[in-house]
């Protein structure tokens, strides 16, 4: 690759330096793809109904924006900038198919339970956005870090979602019951609204509402 | 390589796109016999539950414990078939397109310990957003349901998506499909009119009337078909 000819060889740097934390925590926090940049709301929305799709569902779009981010890093300054959306897309929707026709293989339940919303991370705003905004421009490693930081970002924030989604609108968390019968029994009923995407509405809205009452740098000044 | 001018994109397209294709193909070979198997695990797990057989490895044995049976239209079973291997969604797709198609339905038979025969019926329908499908265990009588079991791909979630819970499906348990006169009147599912008496309905989902309705119509469409088999079947062992 042209790079490798252009750059003088690089000193050796630890494996994690100090900015490539900055890479993998930032979208944890700070810069979270779906609670700052509000990207990616859409599966957010529609499958967080239980814990364990929601975990898998997860570990799939770290995978595709990880290796996606790696793979167009790898070859950004070949691709003629005409052509790069939809090269960009081709390397996503590759990477969309073999976790889909993986989850089809290994974790048949769980493919059902996710249904289209696998196929879907390729419309995932956070996908394309991290490739034009990241990778495109950066080295491979930084951008599979970058990639891999906003996939946690993205998890992150789904699970938490799919925690409170799962807890009242089901009475479970991770497919286990822990809202005992008895209580059932005193007329406690399950939240039916948490079982419809507009019940994450709610949850995302609140979550994002506790993030910025902490973090009162990210209010934009009048 | 040069990233100016058409050859340059044309050829780098060509690059990515073959070797996309490549890698997609290599995959889906590799792939295919785990998800087929998966696939007809599901429906032989299906099939056995509706009978109580909820092992995790019943499906091992399932050509032991049920004996599968392909039937036309006529109600007589087509010999050199394997039920299993029949896809009723797609055999209903094909009477769809061209109506003088004749649809094939599999029907498993199940037999306990002590002879006692119970049909396994399989159907295969539409609900809102895509194909609705079920499972439902006929008594030897050929008239009350032992139980059901329905499933979907992709209806609303907690809505029309509550047909594969138990509570849907444990109101299949003791119905009736024929009236007291022997003819055939299905199992409705319906809004409101539904008391836990009443042999020929269960209570339809709120938010779900689509999906209830084509549940319905699945019901009337299948069972019909499969008591063709099932009456001739039943006379025959009278006489």
């Amino acid at each position: 690759m042209s790079e490798v000819l252009v750059q003088p060889p690089a000193e050796k740097k630890p494996l994690l330096g100090k900015k490539e934390r900055k890479l993998l925590t930032d979208p944890l926090s700070d810069n979270n793809p779906v609670t700052i940049q509000v990207l990616g709301i859409c599966s957010s929305l529609a499958v967080t109904t239980q814990m364990k799709p929601t975990m898998v569902m997860a570990i799939s779009v770290t995978a595709v924006v990880a290796l996606s981010n790696w793979v167009i890093s790898l070859m950004r300054n070949a691709i003629p900038s005409r052509i790069r959306i939809i090269v960009q897309l081709t390397v996503v929707s590759v990477l969309v198919i073999l976790v889909d026709q993986m989850l089809k293989a290994y974790m048949y339940d769980v493919s059902k339970q996710l249904s289209v919303f696998v196929g879907l991370i390729i419309t995932n705003c956070i996908v394309m956005g991290r490739l034009e905004a990241y990778a495109m421009g950066n080295k491979p490693y930084p951008s599979l870090l970058d990639g891999l930081g906003n996939g946690f970002g993205y998890g992150v924030v789904i699970l938490t979602v799919a925690f409170f989604r799962e807890l009242f609108g089901s009475g479970k968390v991770f497919g286990f019951k822990v809202i005992p019968d008895a209580i059932y029994e005193a007329g406690y009923v399950n939240n039916g609204l948490m079982m419809i995407p507009a019940g994450a509405l709610f949850v995302v809205a609140c979550y994002i509402w506790i993030q910025r009452s902490f973090a009162k740098h990210l209010e934009e000044k009048e | 390589m040069s990233s100016k001018g058409n050859s340059g994109t044309i050829v780098f397209a060509l690059l990515v796109t073959t070797l996309s294709a490549a890698l997609l193909a290599a995959a889906a070979t590799i792939l295919k016999p785990a998800q087929d198997e998966n696939v007809l695990k599901e429906k032989q797990q299906n099939i056995l539950s509706l009978v109580g057989l909820n092992g995790a490895n019943d499906y091992k044995k399932f050509e032991e414990l049920v004996q599968g049976v392909v039937i036309d239209e006529q109600g007589s079973p087509i010999k050199g078939l394997e039920a299993i291997s029949l896809d009723l969604a797609s055999e209903k797709k094909l009477k769809t397109k061209n109506p003088s198609y004749k649809v094939r339905y599999p029907l498993y038979i199940y037999k306990d310990k002590e002879g006692k025969v119970t049909y396994l019926l399989q159907m295969a329908g539409v609900g809102l957003w895509g194909p609705v499908w079920g499972y439902l265990a006929l008594d030897q009588d050929g008239n009350t349901v032992k139980s059901a079991i329905f499933d979907h791909k992709g209806e609303t979630p907690g809505l029309g998506a509550e047909i594969n819970t138990d509570g849907f499906e444990k109101q299949f348990n003791n119905k009736k499909v024929l009236n007291d006169q022997g003819q055939f009147v299905s199992i409705k599912v319906e809004k409101g009119k539904h008391d836990a008496s009443m042999p020929h309905a269960v209570d339809a989902i709120s938010g779900g009337t689509i999906t209830s309705n084509g549940v319905s119509k699945m019901l009337e469409e299948d069972i019909a078909f499969y008591l063709k088999y099932i009456q001739q079947n039943s006379n025959n062992k009278a006489l």
